[in-house]
């Protein structure tokens, strides 16, 4: 701790770049998964088979996927961009599971009424069945967020990783407290994260709790 | 498909199959060796929870270890123990214990309640409950809970090679060093095929310990094969 003490100016940028890597691609993961998901539903075949490949691509290391993306799309390897693309792509596979899930839990009643009531697909998802399905969407949501703030850190020893490179820094120079500040400014990022993405979700789900305390 | 990607990154690299496979069989060491802990610790704990119904503090305490980075945490105990199979091992048991204690603890606490007082009202007792009744069926989410451990471990034993070690992350490392892209491509090539194969076999257990699936039952009775 006594590094973070002293050397604030280098830890402030780094954790900036971590914040960013890690809720970008959760964010880009959601905003594909929402389409992704509502256009799987009612296709149980094709919802099949895209649940299997995101099983699949879920299995592939985040580091193998760091250095492969590069050789794919002719990034530098040095580019921030490979991180964020593979951190979406596991969002992604996670997501549209989630997705899935948390529409399923939809009453048929309320989509016959959105329905019979005039809401075109796309709005009736939107304004009608998505506010239902947050809280099993927002718990999932949660855990991606978590699980890229960590992963972000393993993107230091190719030299992209937020508050990870402190790691890389503090074992070249055999400097215990420079890791030490980063594992603590990544566990407070992620717990910090993690809150602030339960309170949005609290705020968003207010009917179900009051449901619950009425009955 | 992985084998052939394989050996084509390796025609490219000119490592012979024999390092390949002494990689392979590091990366499965301490990845076997990681796990292996921590179902022992884990296992038992997350059995203790689930059945007496205390100790729910462990859990969310395991699930703040999920936070934790690997790397750091790998990295701080190398300049702290010195260097050595232990840093990176603690490392990988820290990752794998929160998906195999939560599973456990969660299968044995939600085990039917129907199933559990009606093997007290028996005569069982505890231990026979536990061990009868409760340990079979929460074992297809216990394997789950394996399943997930595995996958998050043999993706960062990886980083073992930072300090270092062996294990398929040294192609990796070694590539990025020397600039051979041939030689980081075949690392993640392995890695994932390593990952793929696993999770493989670990779906083939789960499978195999799904209820409705005990030996002899099956054959005997067609009601046991129902699925709720």
């Amino acid at each position: 701790m006594i590094w973070l003490l002293e050397n604030p100016d280098p830890f402030w940028p780094l954790l900036a770049e971590h914040t960013v890597l890690s809720v970008l691609p959760t964010l880009l993961g959601l905003l594909f998964a929402l389409p992704v998901g509502a256009a799987l539903r009612g296709r149980p075949r094709a919802r099949a088979l895209a649940v299997l490949i995101a099983g699949i691509l879920f299995t592939i290391p985040s580091l193998a996927l760091f250095v492969v993306i590069p050789g794919v799309l002719g990034t530098q390897i040095l580019d921030p961009l490979n991180v964020v693309l593979a951190l979406t792509l596991y969002a992604l596979a996670l997501l549209v599971r989630a997705v899935l899930d948390s529409l399923d839990g939809v009453p048929v009643a309320v989509r016959s009424a959105a329905q019979a009531m005039g809401y075109a697909p796309a709005r009736r998802i939107a304004a009608v069945e998505l506010p239902i399905a947050l809280p099993v969407l927002i718990p999932a949501l949660r855990v991606v967020l978590v699980t890229n703030v960590s992963l972000v850190s393993v993107g230091a020893v190719i030299g992209i990783g937020g508050l990870g490179r402190l790691f890389t820094a503090g074992y070249q120079r055999s400097y215990p407290d420079q890791i030490l500040a980063g594992i603590i400014g990544t566990v407070v990022l992620a717990l910090v994260l993690d809150r602030l993405l339960a309170l949005v979700g609290r705020s968003l789900t207010r009917w179900d709790r009051a449901g619950r305390t009425a009955a | 498909m992985t084998a052939s990607a394989a050996t084509a990154a390796a025609a490219g690299t000119g490592l012979d199959t024999a390092l390949i496979l002494t990689r392979v069989g590091e990366h499965l060491a301490y990845s076997g060796l990681a796990v292996g802990i921590a179902v022992l610790l884990a296992v038992p704990a997350g059995l203790l929870i689930g059945h007496a119904g205390r100790g729910a503090w462990m859990i969310a305490g395991a699930n703040a270890l999920r936070a934790l980075p690997s790397l750091g945490l790998m990295t701080l105990l190398v300049l702290l123990l010195g260097a050595g199979l232990i840093p990176p091992t603690i490392a990988l048991v820290l990752l794998a214990i929160p998906p195999v204690l939560s599973h456990t603890a969660a299968g044995i606490a939600t085990a039917d309640r129907a199933a559990v007082d009606a093997a007290y009202a028996m005569g069982m007792t505890g231990r026979q409950v536990l061990l009868q009744v409760r340990i079979p069926v929460a074992l297809p989410l216990m394997v789950a809970g394996l399943r997930s451990a595995v996958l998050q471990v043999v993706a960062t034993a990886t980083i073992a090679a930072f300090v270092n070690l062996g294990g398929i992350g040294r192609f990796i490392f070694d590539g990025l060093a020397v600039r051979d892209y041939d030689r980081v491509v075949l690392g993640a090539v392995l890695v994932a095929g390593l990952a793929l194969v696993l999770d493989g076999l670990l779906a083939l257990v789960a499978k195999a310990t799904a209820p409705g699936r005990v030996r002899g039952l099956r054959a005997r009775s067609p009601q046991a094969s129902v699925r709720p």
